[in-house]
């Protein structure tokens, strides 16, 4: 496990309460080297931390300052093709499992806290199961998925999308070995991230394009694979990941964020209710979109560590 | 045997020309082998076909490249078919196992481009069944290969796409695409004797054919 520091882009220092990570390492997941951000005292409790969908693990730049002042270890990593890490030839659920119990042996192989994020909340649902062993508590931010996707689509248009989805994904592979993500002014790229992001502030997108991006002779661009894309098709139902939540034995926290937006599941109280373990901790954000702990970092942070002391 | 190179994003693909065939003017046979295996020398027993015979080497399997670090899907592999079609203009698929999962998967996107499909039995053909499993951790191969070594097939191809689900539902939905999208009357055939859930589902469809490979074959080889 490669263990050498790497000098930390500290952003552009304007977004108040963000902090670049204490320490920057690499971890080798079967020859791909994924980037390791470190907050707070090497030798404090760790807590693992998953970023969701395309974003990175800077995206806890506010977030995980926070846990490390209260005295937390929190060691989050960017997913094979985000962030610093390589991209891949190839990307899947299995290859993301791995690469995370990869970086979380690199840190302990005692037990210790998830936290995840979205897709890194369905991420740490799958790690829990497979390896309960090394699991503390689990906290899921706004990472439960729920059918309510589309759910008001008749089945015939579906099928229609579907077809239509599949024929987009394949001529996007073929364009993708190509492919460079489009240049811009840091405003440019954060204004079009907040198309995907509408209720974050232009502040703090512009906050991620000096953390997330990299400055080009011909401007910035978003380090994540151009050959990551949004949707795709596969097998994937959302019940697999939902069917990860009644087994998990250690405590759990489970945050929802009410408000519906692009980028969320619209998973809501009633879905999560039936399936919760017992003694779990249930916690919906009316107000809070998909970004709970962006959106509301200390209302967060402060449940996070209530729940885990 | 000549070999073509083609490329899906980061990987080089081999599709190789098995047999020039007694027509060269007929549309080719694509073969497109199971899990673990790789396109064979010369055209199996049982396969006969009027034009050109090519094969499909999947990513990791053959002399195509091996990726680094895993990552296999079977949507992934659609992709490396699509790649080759690219090349090969419009075709007949005779996939085996996994090949005729892949198949059935690319004949629903491209209809107009593969003109039947036989999916017969082959490794890989059950993949992970119609559910995920209980979860575990697909660690790194059983017996790692160095990356300097890197082997084909790759471990991790044989480890992630024999755990691939394939539901029914899912399966048949493409069934579906293939009817909609295709002018022929039965524009698949399952010749597999072996059937697992998605392909039993398959061949409850309308518009699939059931039988022999030479049975399907020929078939599609009476076709324009």
């Amino acid at each position: 496990m490669g263990a050498s520091p790497e000098p930390v882009d500290a952003g552009d220092g304007t977004f108040p309460g963000a902090r670049p990570p204490d320490r920057v390492r690499t971890v080798d997941s079967s020859g791909i080297t994924l980037s390791v951000k470190e907050w707070g005292d090497p030798d404090a409790p760790p807590i693992a931390v998953a970023h969701g969908g395309f974003d990175f693990a800077r995206t806890y730049d506010v977030f995980a300052p926070m846990l490390a002042e209260a005295g937390w270890r929190v060691v989050a990593w960017d997913q094979r093709g985000h962030g610093d890490s390589d991209h891949a030839h190839l990307y899947s659920w299995e290859a993301d499992l791995r690469d995370a119990a990869t970086v979380i042996d690199s840190v302990s192989l005692d037990p210790m806290p998830f936290l995840g994020h979205s897709k890194g909340g369905s991420l740490m649902m799958h790690l829990a199961n497979a390896v309960p062993y090394r699991l503390s508590a689990m906290v899921n931010l706004d990472g439960i998925p729920s059918h309510r996707n589309m759910s008001d689509v008749s089945d015939h248009e579906r099928k229609r999308m579907v077809r239509r989805e599949l024929e987009l994904w394949l001529d996007h592979r073929k364009r993708a070995a190509t492919k460079q993500r489009r240049p811009g002014t840091i405003q440019e790229l954060a204004e079009r991230r907040g198309r995907m992001n509408p209720r974050l502030s232009v502040e703090w997108l512009r906050h991620l394009v000096t953390v997330g991006a990299r400055h080009d002779a011909d401007g910035w661009r978003w380090k994540i694979d151009p050959t990551l894309r949004l949707g795709g098709f596969g097998p994937w139902r959302p019940e697999w990941s939902m069917a990860r939540l009644p087994g998990i034995a250690a405590p759990v926290l489970a945050v929802l964020g009410a408000e519906p937006e692009l980028m969320g599941w619209g998973t809501q109280p009633e879905d999560v209710l039936p399936i919760l373990p017992a003694g779990a901790v249930f916690r919906a954000l009316d107000g809070v979109g998909h970004f709970v702990h962006i959106e509301q970092p200390r209302l967060v942070a402060d449940m996070v560590l209530d729940f885990l002391s | 045997m000549t070999i073509r190179t083609v490329r899906h994003n980061r990987v080089e693909l081999a599709l190789h020309e098995v047999a020039a065939g007694e027509r060269p003017g007929v549309r080719p046979l694509l073969l497109l082998h199971g899990l673990g295996e790789r396109t064979p020398d010369r055209v199996p027993p049982g396969v006969s076909w009027p034009g050109p015979v090519l094969g499909l080497d999947f990513t990791g399997h053959g002399r195509s490249s091996v990726p680094v670090g895993g990552g296999y899907t079977s949507e992934i592999l659609v992709g490396d078919v699509d790649a080759a079609l690219d090349a090969t203009g419009p075709v007949t698929i005779l996939g085996r196992g996994l090949g005729a999962y892949i198949g059935l998967l690319i004949a629903a996107a491209r209809p107009e481009l593969v003109r039947g499909v036989v999916l017969a039995d082959g490794p890989g053909l059950a993949g992970g069944g119609i559910n995920p499993g209980s979860p575990d951790l697909p660690y790194a191969p059983v017996v790692p290969v160095p990356p300097a070594q890197a082997a084909s097939p790759d471990p991790f191809a044989l480890l992630e796409l024999s755990r691939d689900v394939r539901p029914a539902d899912y399966a048949q939905t493409f069934v579906r695409f293939v009817v909609e999208g295709s002018d022929l009357e039965e524009p698949l055939f399952v010749a597999a004797v072996v059937r697992p859930q998605w392909l039993e589902g398959v061949a409850s469809e309308p518009g699939v054919g059931r039988g022999t490979v030479p049975t399907g074959l020929g078939r599609y080889a009476a076709v324009e």
